[in-house]
């Protein structure tokens, strides 16, 4: 009894959960007209792609899409290499000032990222780089959680291992490409997720440093086109659809990494 | 230790921490400077016209009624939606903990899905949502025979509604991290209960709620953080209005510093939220030790 009850609650919790997506999903695939009647529908009858269509053909988002990928790809890339170095030697070398050095760069996460964008925004500028795919890499290049998630989970290989490839006379860069990386893959993996999920839904500073429609990404496209087509939920719904679908792919097809990211990050030492 | 080691962990650092260094340590000091001088529109075009007025612009921020709204605003959105976000993710944790049911992947997914998705476009799906006279949240409400609401058309139930969207759009975070605290809990607390004829309030009261103590220190610190910076809910839900309801300490810095270039006076309003998150955490870590 106590069982039925709980799953009744769950199932009905699940689906208020989901609702919102939907109603989106269905939105997307109405005519005009067709998400602004009451009572609300939720089967598109008829079923169009015109939404869709217009999205490409005339407001040309295709090069939104593009924009939020290549730079999501680029900068989970760039960083993922920069921050496996970093964490790499927080793990494995020891130098002076290390655990100092570390601990400095943990306590300034506290930091809202709000605080630097006035001053990122006049040196972007001066060196010509506002409204370019460059302003949005630059600040994404390394970051310091991705270093502390890194030295977490490298800390943890065997010191042995890296000995034995010294003695076979591996350089560092070496132990760090043959050893180190294949052996931190998962971790590598989660944290791609993490920058890549992170770079596509950004917001404030892609609302920033772009300030041309054929640069912007995807989130900012849309608030843009929220701004004219206020009374146009089915082609907006649409536009959702297109932004949140890659990101739930790559999170199905990554869940268990994603999880392990969350909870590495919420172990303190 | 040697030369070449030494020489390693600078190869090694270098690219990531210089990257910080210049993009984010140097922003952040620049800011701190910024925020003493009365750097506008003008400055844009020639820095030479920047002239150092020490405290003047937090003077004017303490003067300035709207700063006062978007704080009052920000703590309104920080101290209710924390707490009831932070509510939820216990309970679904421990409902998704329970031995009683299967399948938990599937409804652990769809809690979470919203965490994930993009926060600008599912603002936009919960704004038809809130609709008025066609969206689904009324619709629902008709069911229990509530008469409409103009949720986001009206100040006294704007801020609410976003509150509502944000919770469900956060909860599943913070739910993964309670599940894995209450995972960690020993079985073995809660069968000597059991022998003791305790009741499952009990059981949550006495041994839940404690062994997850580091959990929720933990779990409160963070959505906190991030829950200050709250800033594209009111963008695109309601561009702060109406009449201010919704406006950010955040929206409020971006107004100032992005639309009227008062770069200056937007640099203090960022590091007033500095500020704010550096005592709400110490509160906290405060509260955690106290316990």
């Amino acid at each position: 009894m106590r069982r039925i009850f709980l799953y009744i609650f769950l199932i009905i919790t699940s689906l208020i959960t989901l609702v919102p997506f939907i109603w989106m999903l269905a939105a997307s695939f109405m005519t005009d007209g067709d998400a602004s009647v009451f009572p609300p529908k939720f089967i598109p009858d008829p079923f169009t792609f015109v939404q869709y269509e217009i999205l490409f053909e005339r407001l040309n988002v295709a090069r939104n899409f593009f924009n939020s990928l290549f730079l999501s790809a680029t900068v989970t890339m760039i960083s993922l290499f920069f921050n496996s170095m970093a964490g790499y030697a927080f793990a494995k070398f020891r130098f002076k000032g290390k655990n100092k050095l570390f601990n400095f760069l943990l306590s300034s996460m506290i930091i809202p990222s709000q605080v630097t964008m006035l001053p990122l925004f006049l040196m972007l500028k001066s060196i010509g780089l506002i409204n370019t795919y460059m302003a949005i890499i630059i600040p994404g290049l390394a970051n310091i959680f991705g270093i502390f998630l890194i030295r977490q989970y490298v800390i943890a290989i065997p010191d042995s291992l890296i000995e034995a490839a010294k003695i076979d006379g591996a350089t560092d860069f070496q132990i760090y490409r043959k050893v180190i990386l294949p052996l931190a893959t998962p971790i590598l993996v989660t944290l791609a997720i993490f920058t890549f999920l992170g770079t596509w839904n950004d917001f404030l500073w892609p609302l920033i440093a772009l300030t041309d429609n054929s640069m912007y990404t995807l989130p900012v496209a849309l608030a843009n086109l929220m701004g004219e087509h206020t009374k146009d939920p089915e082609l907006m719904m649409a536009g959702s659809v297109l932004t949140i679908i890659p990101v739930i792919i790559v999170f199905l097809a990554l869940q268990k990494y994603y999880v392990r990211g969350i909870m590495m990050g919420s172990v303190k030492e | 230790m040697d030369k070449s080691a030494t020489r390693s962990v600078y190869f090694f650092l270098a690219p990531a921490l210089s990257a910080i260094f210049i993009f984010f340590f140097i922003p952040v000091i620049a800011a701190f400077i910024i925020s003493f001088t009365d750097f506008d529109i003008y400055a844009l075009g020639d820095y030479s016209t920047v002239r150092f007025i020490w405290f003047t612009n937090y003077i004017e921020l303490f003067n300035d009624p709207l700063f006062w709204t978007a704080l009052r605003n920000t703590f309104y959105f920080v101290l209710v939606s924390a707490p009831l976000s932070i509510m939820v993710s216990l309970g679904a944790a421990i409902l998704l903990n329970s031995k009683l049911i299967k399948f938990k992947a599937i409804f652990r997914l769809s809690y979470f899905i919203p965490v994930v998705t993009t926060l600008v476009a599912v603002a936009i799906v919960w704004r038809f949502i809130y609709h008025p006279k066609f969206g689904i949240m009324n619709y629902f409400l008709s069911w229990f025979n509530i008469n409409p609401v103009d949720w986001l058309g009206d100040p006294v139930w704007a801020m609410p509604a976003i509150i509502l969207m944000s919770v469900w759009k956060n909860f599943g975070y913070n739910m993964i991290i309670f599940l894995a605290g209450l995972q960690n809990i020993s079985e073995e607390l809660y069968e000597a209960a059991e022998l003791e004829g305790a009741s499952s309030w009990q059981k949550f009261k006495s041994i839940t709620l404690p062994m997850l103590a580091p959990t929720t220190a933990f779990v409160s610190i963070i959505t906190m953080i991030g829950f200050f910076q709250f800033f594209a809910e009111p963008y695109i839900m309601t561009q702060g209005g109406p009449l201010n309801s919704t406006l950010s300490i955040v929206q409020y810095m971006y107004h100032e510093g992005f639309k009227w270039w008062n770069m200056g006076y937007s640099a203090s309003i960022a590091f007033v939220l500095f500020l704010i998150i550096i005592i709400g955490t110490l509160i906290q870590f405060k509260l955690q030790k106290s316990h």
